[in-house]
């Protein structure tokens, strides 16, 4: 019976440390944590310091506020880092920005769970942080903790995703537009003057901003346009395989089509597989044209290549603007705005640059 | 109708009571919805690929080709239920860990290499060794530490994707050799899709496994009564760790062929549910989820039957995030045709009815 007991705790021990490094909340509170977990999990949070160091996305220009011994306390909250390219390039972002070099003192947080989120920004608020950042995993169930932040006199900036409180409850957000993403690709798509526009539509998760956004404008035109035609709309649930299974279905049923849009780069990449399995051609000036969204850099390669036609940006670097706002804010000035949107491009093939790559590939 | 229906009762009892039964009744039921559908959905062309290779390409192809990892996941799970009387829920995110560690070392940890870093074989064996490690983690939980399957197992679906992530620094390499992609696609000249080759193989090298070794019986045994195929000298623990280990060897050559596809792959979604499907494929078979006698065969065929399935509902336009809800309406109907109470009652009616027994069928 003893040793029934000891080798459950012994394993539950090890399943909680493998637990805490992987899924949940990555709280990155530097003294208390490091000493309990197992090396794998030491190594990931090792790896996170020194990730601050190296990313070269932003050139480290900003040394302007540096000492004076006084840093800015930040609390971050974030999605995982390993959602999608975005999302690491967001985070590899936010940490070139808020750093002790820049002058803040930032502490990081992450999970795609709301509730975990709640209780990291509860555990900022106790901390007394300055400024509490906040890309909310969900838009519901925040008031309650945006008004204890209030009270606490912590000033919360949104990035990223916005949410259903009262805007009184935030001092600004940063957002990307996905309405006037999905407006620009279609805009672009209807400038190229098919005579038939016969689309496959892979969507995002169904219900997020983004396919909401990239989504709808597509589906205004094709209701709007005798011309237009949705061949087959499908959530791929911004996998690649499913996209590729999809398009593969479409392309067995023998149903001609002339244009995959989807709405990320992953499942561009899915369903051209499937295209070229079937020796379909595509990109500039061939049988159908490929649209993505996200600016991947490999998605942009494959658009100076010319495999693809067309990719929606979604601006993941954000730090800048927060910076720009705190520093306002830090020295008594007030916001024009509250809703700050980021600017995008959208890229085309036949006019995309090797510079271009550089610059907006994620 | 010249046999007497005493002969006929038997054969019908031998038909029903074999164990390929559920999943072929349900590949023909198939079938036929879709040819009354379409009678095209059965035609296969021979076309090229934009490689100007020969290829074959139709709905069954399609089958064939996007069921191969599931039928290779579904050998290692029938093992794992038939020893342990437990799933392991891991696999996706075990494939995500094995996947993620052969493009580290086919890229060399740089995210867009220009060529291989490594020969494509040491990849694949680093691969194997990574999924048979974790295999060999979830077996030493489930065999020595005697945690139910499930939970030990739990530890690698909720922790695998962010190890994925961390072998390669959060990044995503692509794999900038051809060659390697023609594990998931065609190899020039050869127009049957290269997975169904490498399913084939997995298939004869489980059959000699299982005509050669003890293999099959030991597991069996372990899973039909711990301790007394412990005083038979079997060693139980032993026979569970190592059928956590041959599925992580599973995984692993499903990892290959799931990298291979798009030459790179997205840790967060790689292979997402695949789990559910493996164990689906296992209990379509007409295995017993809680462990014991098993029929192989039946189960890879259950992967066919699931990759049917799916093909079939994206050929109709389903929703793709309404597949899941199909696929719960076949779990559902096959837990209650597989309940004690259910049998016991269409063995009574199957006695009554047995001239008519078609209608039974």
């Amino acid at each position: 019976m003893k040793r029934k007991v000891l080798s459950m705790v012994m394993a539950s021990a090890m399943a909680l440390s493998l637990v805490a490094c992987g899924g949940g909340a990555k709280q990155e509170a530097p003294a208390e944590s490091a000493a309990t977990e197992t090396p794998a999990a030491e190594e990931t949070t090792t790896e996170e310091p020194a990730a601050e160091e190296t990313t070269t996305e932003e050139p480290a220009a900003e040394e302007t506020t540096a000492a004076s011994g006084d840093l800015i306390k930040v609390g971050i909250i974030n999605n995982d880092p390993n959602e999608s390219g975005y999302r690491t390039a967001n985070d590899a972002d936010l940490k070139a920005m808020f750093n002790e070099a820049n002058g803040y003192d930032a502490k990081f947080a992450y999970s795609l769970k709301n509730d975990e989120q709640i209780t990291a920004a509860q555990g900022f608020i106790q901390d007394e942080v300055d400024y509490l950042l906040l890309s909310a995993a969900d838009t519901a169930g925040w008031d309650s903790v945006l008004q204890d932040a209030q009270a606490a006199g912590v000033k919360v900036i949104l990035f990223d995703r916005t949410i259903d409180a009262d805007p009184s409850l935030y001092e600004a957000s940063i957002v990307s537009d996905m309405a006037k993403e999905g407006e620009m690709a279609v805009e672009w798509l209807a400038g190229q003057g098919l005579d038939e526009y016969n689309i496959i539509h892979i969507q995002g998760v169904m219900g997020s901003a983004a396919q909401q956004g990239r989504s709808g404008a597509l589906s205004d035109k094709v209701d709007a346009e005798a011309s237009w035609n949705l061949v087959t709309q499908q959530t791929a649930e911004w996998n690649a395989e499913k996209a590729q299974q999809i398009v593969q279905s479409v392309i067995d049923a023998g149903t001609p089509f002339n244009v995959i849009y989807a709405e990320n780069d992953d499942m561009a990449k899915g369903a051209v597989a499937a295209l070229d399995a079937a020796g379909i051609s595509h990109g500039v000036g061939k049988d159908v044209i490929v649209m993505g969204y996200d600016c991947n850099k490999w998605a942009l390669e494959e658009l100076l290549a010319q495999n693809w036609n067309y990719d929606g940006q979604c601006n993941p670097f954000q730090a800048s603007y927060i910076d720009e706002i705190i520093k306002t804010l830090e020295s008594g000035g007030t916001l024009s705005e509250k809703t700050i949107i980021m600017d995008e491009k959208g890229f085309d093939a036949t006019t995309i640059t090797q510079d271009d790559v550089d610059k907006y590939g994620i | 109708m010249s046999k007497t229906a005493n002969k006929d009762e038997s054969f019908f009892k031998k038909l029903v009571g074999n164990q390929l039964f559920i999943p072929i009744l349900a590949l023909l039921l198939l079938a036929v919805i879709n040819l009354i559908n379409d009678p095209g959905f059965f035609k296969i062309t021979l076309g090229t690929n934009n490689a100007g290779n020969p290829v074959l390409s139709g709905y069954l192809v399609t089958i064939l080709d996007y069921g191969s990892e599931l039928g290779i996941l579904a050998i290692g799970m029938t093992l794992v239920t038939a020893a342990s009387g437990g799933q392991d829920i891991s696999v996706g995110a075990t494939i995500a860990i094995a996947g993620s560690a052969m493009l580290r070392v086919l890229c060399g940890g740089t995210s867009r290499p220009t060529e291989l870093a490594a020969p494509i074989i040491v990849a694949f064996l680093v691969a194997c060794v990574v999924g048979m490690l974790c295999g060999a983690f979830n077996g030493m939980l489930v065999a020595v530490f005697k945690i139910q399957p499930m939970i030990a197992t739990l530890i690698l679906f909720t922790a695998g994707r962010s190890i994925a992530a961390w072998i390669n620094n959060n990044e995503l390499p692509i794999v900038p050799d051809p060659k390697f992609a023609y594990f998931g696609s065609f190899i020039p000249g050869i127009p049957v899709p290269t997975t169904v080759f490498i399913v084939i193989a997995c298939i004869i090298v489980i059959a000699l496994v299982l005509k050669f070794t003890n293999l099959g019986l030991y597991t069996q045994a372990v899973g039909i009564n711990e301790n007394s195929s412990r005083l038979n000298g079997i060693n139980p623990t032993f026979i569970k760790f190592l059928s956590f280990v041959i599925l992580g060897l599973c995984v692993a050559v499903a990892a290959l062929i799931k990298v291979s596809r798009l030459s790179t792959i997205n840790y967060s979604v790689i292979a997402k549910d695949i789990e559910m499907d493996a164990i689906l494929a296992v209990a379509l078979g007409g295995n017993a989820l809680s462990g014991g006698k098993f029929n192989m065969w039946a189960s890879i065929l259950g992967a066919y039957v699931i990759q049917f399935l799916t093909t079939t509902l994206y050929k109709f336009n389903v929703q793709s995030d309404a597949l899941a809800a199909y696929k719960a309406v076949v779990v559902i109907v096959l837990v209650v045709f597989s309940a004690p109470t259910v049998r016991d009652y269409m063995k009574q009616l199957t006695k009554k009815v047995a001239p008519a027994k078609k209608e039974v069928a």
